[in-house]
């Protein structure tokens, strides 16, 4: 600092060496100082923290207003038991239906060009973008028509367990599809292309390259799938109803618990949910950093930087070998 | 031969117009152009990957156009090399033999036959992620040539190198087309490249190609 202010030009000539250039021409203060950081990460942080409490606080609440005693005796309920066995078998069922439809359809919107492409794309959208309620509606009155009428009669879906599976299925799988699109879209078509070139067929190329390589995408298109189905309630009301015993789901539990006013049961199942809910979360966020199911994907992050000193030795040995 | 009888083919902004051109067999042709004058789209389309709206391409004398990418009997190397990311580079040698049935004793042979030819040996267990940018190029060439392919066809096999690997690659190319007598397409945009591999130079312009030069002596 010193050597820069103007103080210091008297004693420039003094020395042996010539000044350098910069100091002969250019002024000596700083000319320009950017603006500190600080205010930006701080607003940043204000704005994060604010909505990371809200969440915490909501379920800090919960906690707060239900109390364990009431968690136990909810536990203890026979109606809830059977919720909890038909929420976890239903999501699971409709999370494996809605991986088995979302991968083949966002492979065919991400990778395959077709006349009325941007009208499929929408259609694939409505399930987000329309209420909930509406969806239960809807499907009721399909099941309500003539070829499926028949079908509801035989096997009995609507106001019944299939019902609860097809609410599902019809929501979770929109974002399932998303997903895997969205998964599609990031990878590169090369690697297809040369194994096309090697002498796969498509299935070929589909099955031993671009799924093995879409595994997060899978296990995102599935945990997303999952915890919808775990959650949903409007198209299960209305096309499954609120029997007990019957189509009693978790959040269907909530609901009637609220009905007769019982607001310290609703809360125990809603925390019942919440912690199935991060129980799954966490599960799959171990198996996806898990060195068996994604190596490449932490192994590219560590490796960048490290390996390229590493590369000198290994060019050694390469031109050993061949020349 | 690689031989492409006015070829047009259409790829989003620009298009490629009647393409007229041939390699003969056995010979390291070169086709230079700037970027984004359509040699990706030409390499494609000669491998089948494309389809051209008119035009014939014809490998060694029979009209290939319309047959799928396999049947063509190209080995492919694309720009980046374009490896399995979840493959070890025994696998990316031994992929094409897997599709093709070959018995597992084939396959160890002619996987260690490869991995001598292009200098892979030592790194058959690893995964791409690790690998440099020489070693990758050296595994994709190691699988384009793994079927035994008669026509090779290389996008920028050379560009994302530093000067050694370049230097290294440039001389394994050289060898393994006077061993194995495929016949080459490389595409780049590097002049000093074309001037130390090419047998036979093409020059690609506005989508058309507009010189060939021979230096087979």
């Amino acid at each position: 600092m010193p050597d820069v202010s103007p103080s210091a030009r008297p004693a420039a000539p003094a020395s042996p060496r010539p000044a350098p250039a910069v100091s002969a021409d250019l002024p000596l203060k700083r000319p320009f100082r950017a603006k500190a950081d600080g205010p930006f990460y701080l607003g940043l942080s204000i704005l994060a923290g604010f909505y990371v409490a809200l969440i915490v606080a909501m379920l800090l609440a919960d906690v707060y207003y239900a109390g364990l005693g009431h968690f136990g005796r909810i536990l203890a309920s026979p109606n809830i038991q059977f919720a909890i066995k038909l929420s976890l078998l239903s999501c699971c069922v409709t999370t494996i239906l809605a991986v088995w439809v979302a991968v083949p359809v966002g492979y065919l919107m991400s990778r395959v060009k077709f006349r009325g492409k941007a009208f499929v794309d929408a259609v694939l959208d409505i399930p987000i973008v329309l209420p909930p309620l509406v969806i239960g509606l809807s499907l009721l009155i399909l099941f309500r028509q003539t070829p499926l009428r028949a079908l509801d009669n035989y096997f009995g879906i609507a106001f019944d367990k299939p019902a609860v599976i097809l609410a599902q299925f019809a929501v979770a799988t929109a974002f399932a599809v998303r997903t895997m699109r969205a998964t599609f879209d990031e990878m590169s078509p090369r690697q297809e292309q040369v194994a096309l070139t090697l002498g796969c067929s498509r299935s070929q190329a589909f099955w031993t390259i671009v799924l093995p390589e879409s595994r997060m995408g899978l296990l995102t298109a599935a945990t997303l799938a999952w915890a919808r189905s775990l959650g949903e309630f409007g198209p299960i009301l209305v096309f499954a109803g609120s029997t007990r015993q019957r189509t009693e789901v978790l959040p269907v539990s909530v609901h009637l618990h609220l009905s007769i006013g019982d607001i310290e049961g609703a809360v125990a199942v809603s925390l019942l949910m919440i912690l199935m809910a991060v129980v799954v979360l966490v599960v799959v966020r171990v198996l996806a950093g898990g060195d068996w199911l994604d190596r490449s994907f932490r192994g590219r992050r560590r490796s960048r930087s490290p390996d390229a000193p590493g590369d000198a030795p290994l060019k050694e040995g390469e031109g050993a070998s061949h020349d | 031969m690689i031989e492409a009888r006015s070829l047009t083919v259409a790829a989003g902004a620009f298009h490629l117009d009647g393409i007229t051109f041939a390699v003969p067999a056995g010979q390291y042709g070169v086709l230079m152009g700037a970027t984004g004058s359509g040699k990706t789209t030409l390499l494609e389309t000669i491998c089948g990957l494309k389809n051209p709206l008119i035009g014939q391409v014809i490998l060694h004398g029979l009209d290939v156009t319309g047959w799928k990418p396999g049947d063509r009997g190209i080995g492919y190397v694309p720009q980046d090399g374009a490896l399995f990311r979840r493959m070890t580079v025994r696998q990316h040698l031994s992929f094409a033999l897997w599709v093709r049935r070959w018995s597992g004793e084939q396959i160890r042979q002619r996987v260690a036959e490869l991995a001598a030819l292009v200098g892979v040996a030592h790194i058959l267990d690893r995964r791409p992620h690790g690998l440099s940018g020489g070693e990758s190029q050296r595994v994709a060439l190691g699988r384009a040539l793994s079927f035994g392919p008669e026509i090779l066809c290389l996008d920028e096999p050379l560009s994302a190198l530093d000067d050694d690997s370049r230097r290294d690659l440039v001389a394994l190319l050289k060898r393994v087309q006077r061993e194995t007598g495929v016949t080459v397409l490389h595409v780049t945009h590097n002049r000093v490249e074309a001037e130390i591999l090419a047998d036979y130079r093409l020059r690609i312009v506005e989508g058309r190609v507009i010189q060939t030069e021979s230096f087979a002596a």
